[in-house]
């Protein structure tokens, strides 16, 4: 399925957030994650589906003032 | 000091992570500040170069306490997803909330701040609002939850000091039991010392430092200039009077005429 994430088009074969964390590289890094910008928590994301279209953010800690 | 939430803090400088040459110069700016808290970010994560994990690796070795912000966020529900999202991502209930009402001035929405901050304190956050000096406001984020107010002294990056000191020393005078730090718009140490001297409690700033030639002797400048101002708060400073007074005495001296 085509899915959005942070902003670019992904062709993924995945069923949930935790695997798409995984396929694209994320591993066990330390990032939060949305889903068509509702907040998922990390122990949800086994749990979550994906679908098709769906926008996915991935952040992590970044310089801010 | 006031307490921050609970959290007596070592230093009343509170220095932001953004801007600098390199992260060396941020560390070393970090170290020679004496700052206890960095206030962080975050922001799209590649899975192929993981730049946040090694950022993130620099601010733990800090040592500081960590206060994430909402920064870009202009509506409510952008900053609570993003609060919620830097609470699990950081291990912190605390939140400096930004929800930017104006592009060019960066002012605060205070309408959509004072909701986004019943929101986020009614689920457990700790909310340092990034305001106005506006007293209505102020009391709007009390009556809210908040605990802690940050007005800015001028807009985000500009270095114009504080704007409206008769604003400030109200809200100080206003609300003198609540912690309050002056976040944003500092461009020297004298102007952070000035905040110290009016009664605040702490002040936030980035730029400052981060684009100054020399971050890490502008950190240890503003550190110096924080205390200093700290001080002379705490001595009671004397009163402004529009005449002379002569500090030599009178008294005994020398008829020469």
């Amino acid at each position: 399925m085509k899915l959005q994430l942070n902003g670019a088009t992904v062709e993924a074969q995945v069923a949930t957030l935790a695997d798409l964390l995984v396929a694209e590289g994320f591993g066990q890094g330390k990032v939060a994650t949305a889903v068509n910008g509702s907040f998922v928590p990390a122990p949800s994301r086994a749990g979550y589906a994906l679908t098709d279209g769906d926008q996915i953010e991935v952040l992590a800690p970044m310089q801010g003032g | 000091m006031r307490d921050f939430y609970g959290t007596t803090l070592s230093s009343g400088l509170m220095l932001g992570t953004a801007q600098y040459p390199s992260p060396a110069i941020l560390a070393e700016a970090f170290q020679r500040s004496a700052a206890s808290v960095a206030t962080v970010s975050l922001r799209r994560e590649s899975g192929q170069d993981r730049a946040g994990q090694d950022f993130w690796q620099l601010i733990r070795d800090l040592g500081v306490h960590v206060l994430p912000n909402t920064a870009g966020c202009h509506t409510v529900k952008e900053a609570v997803t993003t609060a919620q999202m830097a609470r699990e991502v950081f291990d912190t209930p605390w939140i400096k909330l930004e929800v930017i009402g104006d592009a060019d001035t960066l002012q605060p929405d205070v309408f959509g701040l004072v909701e986004a901050a019943r929101i986020l304190t009614e689920d457990g956050f700790q909310v340092f609002p990034y305001t106005t000096e506006d007293l209505v406001v102020a009391d709007r984020l009390l009556d809210a939850g908040c605990e802690v107010l940050m007005p800015w002294g001028a807009p985000i990056g500009s270095g114009l000091g504080l704007n409206n000191v008769f604003g400030l020393r109200a809200l100080r005078a206003h609300f003198p039991d609540v912690p309050l730090v002056i976040d944003a718009g500092l461009g020297l140490p004298s102007q952070a010392a000035r905040a110290m001297e009016l009664g605040f409690d702490a002040v936030l700033l980035n730029t400052a430092v981060a684009k100054a030639g020399d971050p890490a002797a502008m950190a240890k400048a503003f550190a110096l200039a924080v205390r200093a101002g700290q001080l002379a708060a705490q001595a009671d400073p004397m009163d402004p009077r529009d005449m002379a007074a002569p500090s030599t005495p009178l008294i005994g001296k020398a008829f020469l005429t």
